[in-house]
């Protein structure tokens, strides 16, 4: 046979195509609300916050759908690693309350990276002890996983209410986060959702060059798509897993740091609360896809933004209307993850 | 004849509650490229799913260069020399041709003598290199399933119905490359439906039915025997021709 | 005749039977029994909880699937109620409206939940609930122009269920026959009519369908059971009873908020007590309510003691004090799931069965056998 028949039969797709409709639905969002709004520095106010919001909600969510293309495992406790991220840093600040009230920029800066470390480590190490003792048992059970897990995170929040106390705690933002900058006529943003939109910004670049440059990123984005074949081909995929999930909650107790600074207000029930964005955001993404995981972060944030100031009342309850009209257009989320 | 490479002995496997294979015994001698026949459902996919440890055998002795297989995890068995291409061959479609054999090289790089050997086997592979492997149409996700297992020098190729669903000058294709791969020493268990290409290809036999192999013996006593064809896998020859 | 009331679907074990007989004889005549509010306000929760839980155990144990919106629906039945006695007076006519529409919301809402999510996955089922379940606590704290907000509602109940009402002129037992005792026993008559309803559901055809699919979801389907539709039924149901448990709350309490209703820690207490007495048996659900509302009612008062006790060991107290309950309750949560899986009622079963010397019991060992 000559190679010329095989060409003539096997019309090559030109490149992956990439589906922009739900990137379009997002900026759609974005253009809708204007008018409604009314006023653009308002508007431009809403929508640095609702990205700010968005991009902590991808750190955070970004582990419970990666862990679930994986190894199938749903894990209902993910939002606890919120709180303890968030609390953790109360172990940096209490002791160094003069580099947060410093007008020194390096020592804010020194702070927040601190704050940051400590909480990744410590939400790390739980996640460790957390899949070693609570997960690993029930494999391939969901409906025992998602009992199981729930109660984890009863029993981790009830841990913290037991160290930090049950009422909310106020933590200050460092000096030079504080307050407002002037971007133009009547448009103030506040500095810190800069910040966070660049620190989210940053996670995201350094997430896709692991997923996308390195082997391990390759093997997990293999194990999400085909988890047998990579254990076929000679890999662990428990050690993966175990890899993935560790690192999705020290990254959900990156998100927990950056909420805490958001909110100024710690709450025990906090990781509870952004548990259920973050489900509506994997249910709208696609579970286990990480580009529908972006997508729906940012979706979500932006729907509750812009209806937290149009009807404060309903921003929940419009963000579960939003999962309905995306679960009507497409069951499977915005980016379905195609599994052998 | 010295010790076979692979042997496997009173092989059950239970799925669920279904007792799928019931006593597999047949040998892959080393340097040979046997052929695993049957009708669906007789077992052969389940056996080269019992090999590689995919699904766990409940009794009886895979035998592997002198290691027993039967109770290891998959990735141990794999990280022994053998490499699987599967049914619906499973490539990667998120990735690109690329990454899906930077993945099969374990050593994390692809080594470029064997990379410009698979593309002498399948030239069309050159031209799809840089896509993603979800782009590719079913005959060139089969090559990519094929190259992967090529892409290291493994001791053993199991590979699961390639010829599926492909087109007949594909199939002439595939089967000039397993000719090279044979040629080139591998040992090859190969699951066929398609006896064209399974006698073309075979040295040995074995025939499955009913989660036991019926037959076993040399590929050309087989091919020379029509009467035991037609016995032991009833029409599929005609379907085939 | 007593089988056919409960619908052949009997304890199966003498201690069971026996702890069964004496709750249902303790809460028949609870108003007799004890003297005080305290004790008949036990025994009024239990009532209601019973009937909470044995509606959930038709969706957790029988149909297998996780649902956090339970106390949603009951919280549907409590406002129903509520909203229409202080709305439009203390009349029986309010009321029955309220149940109407509580009955027709709690209905209509999960079915669209059951549609939505279990047409996709049935894990998605879990994970939506949970977001709908907060969602409408956060409205039902906020819109409190109708719901009262954070503070709930107060209300009257109708007349003859109050306490100044008397049904009878003289004491019966030496206890005066008040509106409050006509209450409870509207209670206890609705709880156990819909416990036996419950009983007869789940023994069924349509009772085995939903096991057969929480055995094996696709081979249900490939029997030709439509699965969506067998779970969206299930799912109805099991919200519609849990509003009438909402209902009967509401007329006890005669105040109902987010807390006594919508809060997540009833949720988790429901899921505790379906658990611990045994997933996928009803008769769980009574075992795990007793025990558990006993436990809550009276335990913090003995951890408090214990958490005094221990005052000179750091942190002791914290973990011992009175309102760590729920570090405890989840703790032994986890641990009923791993090492207890089917629970008292299963145990008790299993023990029977070992000393008749017969073959496990098939329904606890296939509680353990749990798959999705």
């Amino acid at each position: 046979m000559s190679d010329g028949t095989a060409q003539r039969e096997e019309a090559v797709v030109a490149s992956p195509p990439i589906d922009w409709l739900p990137i379009l639905l997002t900026v759609a969002v974005a253009v809708i609300a204007l008018p409604l709004i009314g006023s653009v520095s308002t508007w431009v106010t809403l929508t640095v916050a609702a990205l700010a919001m968005g991009m902590i909600i991808f750190i955070m969510a970004s582990g419970l759908t990666l862990v679930f293309g994986l190894m199938d495992v749903i894990n209902f406790g993910h939002g606890v690693f919120i709180s303890v991220g968030a609390y953790m840093s109360l172990l940096v600040l209490r002791p160094l309350m003069g580099w947060v009230d410093s007008p020194s920029l390096m020592l804010n800066i020194g702070v927040l990276i601190l704050c940051i470390f400590v909480a990744m480590a410590a939400s790390g190490l739980f996640g460790l002890l957390f899949e070693r003792v609570i997960i690993r048992p029930v494999y391939r059970q969901h409906l025992k996983q998602i009992l199981v897990t729930m109660g984890g995170l009863i029993v981790i929040e009830q841990l913290l209410h037991v160290f930090f106390g049950g009422s909310p705690i106020t933590i200050a933002l460092p000096y030079n986060f504080r307050g407002g900058l002037s971007i133009g006529p009547d448009t103030i943003v506040e500095r810190y959702r800069l910040i966070a939109v660049v620190i989210g910004v940053a996670v995201f670049v350094a997430m896709m060059l692991v997923l996308n440059r390195t082997r391990i990123g390759l093997l997990v984005r293999a194990g999400v798509e085909n988890p047998e074949m990579v254990e076929a081909l000679g890999y662990r995929i428990r050690r993966i897993f175990v890899g993935v999930f560790v690192a999705g909650s020290a990254l959900a107790g990156l998100g927990g740091v950056m909420w805490g600074f958001y909110q100024q207000t710690l709450t025990i029930g906090m990781g509870l609360q952004v548990l259920v964005l973050i489900f509506i955001v994997v249910i709208i993404g696609g579970l286990g896809s990480i580009g529908g995981c972006l997508i729906g972060s940012m979706l979500v944030a932006l729907v509750a933004n812009y209806t937290a100031f149009l009807e404060p009342k309903i921003a929940l309850v419009s963000n579960i209307a939003l999962m309905l009209v995306v679960l009507m257009w497409r069951p499977q989320g915005l980016y379905p993850v195609v599994k052998v | 004849m010295s010790e076979p490479l692979l042997t496997l002995e009173g092989v059950h496997t239970h799925i669920g509650r279904y007792h799928i294979l019931q006593g597999v015994d047949f040998a892959v001698p080393r340097g040979s490229f046997t052929v695993l026949l049957g009708r669906n459902g007789a077992g052969k996919t389940t056996t080269l799913r019992t090999i590689m440890g995919l699904w766990k055998a409940s009794r009886g002795s895979i035998r592997f260069a002198g290691q027993d297989l039967a109770a290891r995890p998959t990735p141990e068995i794999a990280a022994s020399g053998i490499a699987y291409v599967p049914e619906n061959m499973s490539v990667f479609s998120g990735l690109t041709v690329r990454e899906n054999l930077i993945l099969a090289a374990r050593s994390g790089k692809i080594d470029d003598t064997r990379l410009e050997w698979i593309f002498s086997l399948f030239p069309a592979m050159q031209r799809f290199f840089g896509l993603a492997a979800g782009t590719l149409s079913g005959g060139q996700k089969q090559m990519l399933a094929i190259s992967r297992a090529l892409i290291e020098p493994r001791d053993l190729i199991l590979i699961d119905e390639p010829t599926k669903g492909l087109a007949p000058a594909i199939v002439a294709n595939m089967i000039k490359a397993f000719r090279e791969v044979k040629n080139a020493g591998t040992t090859v268990l190969l699951v066929e439906q398609n006896f064209m290409a399974a006698k073309m290809l075979g040295d040995s036999v074995a025939v499955m039915d009913d989660g036991r192999v019926v037959h076993r013996g040399a590929m050309a006593e087989l091919a020379a025997d029509h009467a035991l064809q037609h016995r032991l896998l009833g029409l599929h020859m005609e379907v085939h021709q | 005749m007593l089988s056919r009331v409960i619908s052949g679907d009997g304890p199966r074990s003498p201690v069971l039977t026996a702890a069964l007989l004496l709750i249902l004889v303790v809460l028949a005549f609870a108003p007799f029994l004890f003297s005080g509010a305290q004790p008949l306000n036990v025994a009024a929760k239990i009532c209601v909880f019973i009937l909470l839980v044995a509606s959930y155990d038709l969706l957790l144990g029988y149909t297998g699937i996780v649902s956090f919106a339970h106390t949603m629906f009951f919280g549907i039945g409590g406002y129903g109620a509520a909203i229409a006695l202080s709305r439009l007076g203390p009349s029986w006519s309010a009321l029955a409206l309220g149940i109407v529409v509580a009955i027709v919301v709690a209905g209509l809402l999960a079915l669209v939940i059951g549609l939505f999510s279990l047409r996709v996955r049935a894990i998605f089922f879990a994970m939506i609930t949970l977001a709908v379940a907060t969602a409408f606590l956060v409205l039902a704290s906020q819109l409190s122009g109708f719901t009262g907000g954070e503070d709930g509602l107060n209300y009257s109940v109708p007349e003859s269920l109050r306490p100044s009402f008397r049904l009878l002129e003289q004491p019966v037992f030496g206890t005066v026959v008040n509106g409050r005792i006509v209450t409870y026993y509207i209670l206890f008559f609705v709880v156990l009519a819909g416990f036996l309803l419950l009983l007869r559901i789940v023994n069924s055809p349509f009772g085995s369908v939903l096991q057969a699919i929480r055995e094996n979801e696709f081979r249900a389907e490939a029997l030709g059971y439509p699965v969506v539709i067998y779970r969206s039924i299930a799912s109805v149901v099991s919200a519609v009873i849990a509003a009438v448990a909402g209902v009967l709350l509401a007329l006890w309490l005669r105040y109902t908020g987010p807390d006594t209703t919508l809060s997540f820690a009833i949720m988790i207490d429901v899921l505790l007590m379906v658990v611990i007495g045994g997933m996928g048996t009803l008769y769980g659900a009574v075992i795990g309510s007793v025990l558990m509302i006993i436990a809550e009612n009276y335990l913090p008062a003995v951890f408090g003691k214990l958490g005094a006790a221990a005052a000179g060991i750091p942190f002791a107290p914290l973990i011992l004090s009175a309102d760590r309950w729920l570090l405890w309750l989840g703790i032994l949560f986890v641990l009923s799931v791993y090492f207890f899986p089917t629970g008292i009622v299963g145990k008790l079963r299993a023990l029977w069965q070992n000393r008749k010397g017969g073959a496990p019991q098939t329904r606890s060992a296939r509680a353990e056998h749990e798959k999705e």
